[in-house]
């Protein structure tokens, strides 16, 4: 098989994890699109290592350690985003723009009774 | 695509490829296609459907370049408990059931160009690099579960018992970050009566 079939996948599974970091609004989607990327980069390992015929087999040794870093990134990265729901009532990214610069910051007094029912709801 | 396959015409070939490379290539449009459903759908839960079609195709791209237990991991690991994860994520935070509009930030054109531009440059590059590399997939299979279980647990048994602390430190962290604080426990006056109140209540008198 040549190599450029599963370099050019890789390249252009990352590049639509990439459209998806940037254009989503929701940050579970965002965080969806993170793992594409990811993914992408999986397959290049596993490509290569199968290219070199590696006798320590670094790029599927990596390949697995990449896939359980991903999964507690999910997890920790889950487990943010439905606190900053549970806060803010929202898990939109574009919403919390409290550390921009050159905002006023935003009015957050009305959106925290909504924030209490929602938690009170989930728990 | 095809300008590309034309003009490499290397020495095994693009134009007559094998029959791994054209189920490589199939699987492969499918798996494309499916990313770009999920990261462009307006419904959220079917962008989480639709990535699992994805990490599915991914799972057999690595069946295809021999690498059956990083197939199976993949199996397991994304298919079986990220994308539950992530579909228990959207429930949690009511995401929509059907058409969401805004389910696209404004700089959606802006993330285009970037994207557009970086997959240009990266085939390229890609393509000039390696459209005479051949893998050689004869032979035994290099990712087969005894060669992996051999590395694994002969040459990265540091990093594979740091990895497994790692784990652990982040199973921590999200029970740490997802269970509420003592502090708000307590609802406030305007607190709704149902569920969440009597919640409420249970962690007043604990």
């Amino acid at each position: 098989m040549h190599l450029a079939y599963p370099a050019v996948l890789a390249a252009l599974l990352f590049c639509t994890g990439l459209y998806g970091v940037l254009a989503r609004r929701n940050a579970i989607l965002v965080l969806m699109s993170v793992e594409l990327m990811l993914n992408a980069v999986n397959l290049n390992l596993v490509a290569f290592d199968v290219w070199l015929r590696d006798t320590l087999h670094a790029g599927q040794a990596l390949t697995l350690f990449t896939i359980a870093i991903a999964a507690a990134e999910i997890g920790i990265g889950l487990a943010i985003v439905l606190m900053v729901y549970r806060n803010r009532g929202t898990a939109d990214i574009d919403r919390l723009r409290d550390t921009a610069e050159g905002h006023e910051p935003a009015p957050t007094t009305d959106a925290a009774p909504t924030a209490d029912r929602a938690t009170g709801a989930a728990a | 695509m095809s300008a590309l396959t034309l003009a490499a015409g290397a020495d095994p070939g693009f134009l007559s490829p094998t029959g791994v490379e054209i189920a490589f290539v199939l699987v492969g449009i499918a798996t494309l296609g499916a990313a770009l459903v999920s990261v462009t759908t307006k419904q959220l839960v079917h962008a989480a459907l639709w990535l699992v079609v994805t990490l599915g195709g991914i799972a057999v791209e690595y069946l295809l370049l021999t690498a059956e237990f990083i197939a199976w991991v993949q199996v397991l690991i994304y298919v079986g408990s990220v994308v539950v994860l992530l579909l228990f994520g959207l429930m949690l935070t009511r995401a929509p059931i059907g058409r969401s509009p805004d389910a696209d930030s404004g700089n959606r054109w802006a993330a285009l160009a970037v994207a557009l531009a970086s997959a240009a440059a990266l085939v390229w590059v890609v393509v000039d690099a390696f459209r005479t590399t051949w893998i050689d997939l004869d032979g035994p299979a290099q990712g087969s579960t005894k060669v992996s279980g051999e590395i694994l647990f002969r040459h990265w048994v540091l990093p594979f018992e740091a990895l497994s602390v790692l784990l652990l430190a982040a199973l921590v962290g999200a029970i740490v970050l997802s269970r509420q604080s003592p502090a708000d426990a307590p609802a406030g006056p305007d607190a709704p009566a149902g569920p969440g109140a009597s919640a409420g209540s249970d962690k007043e008198h604990r």
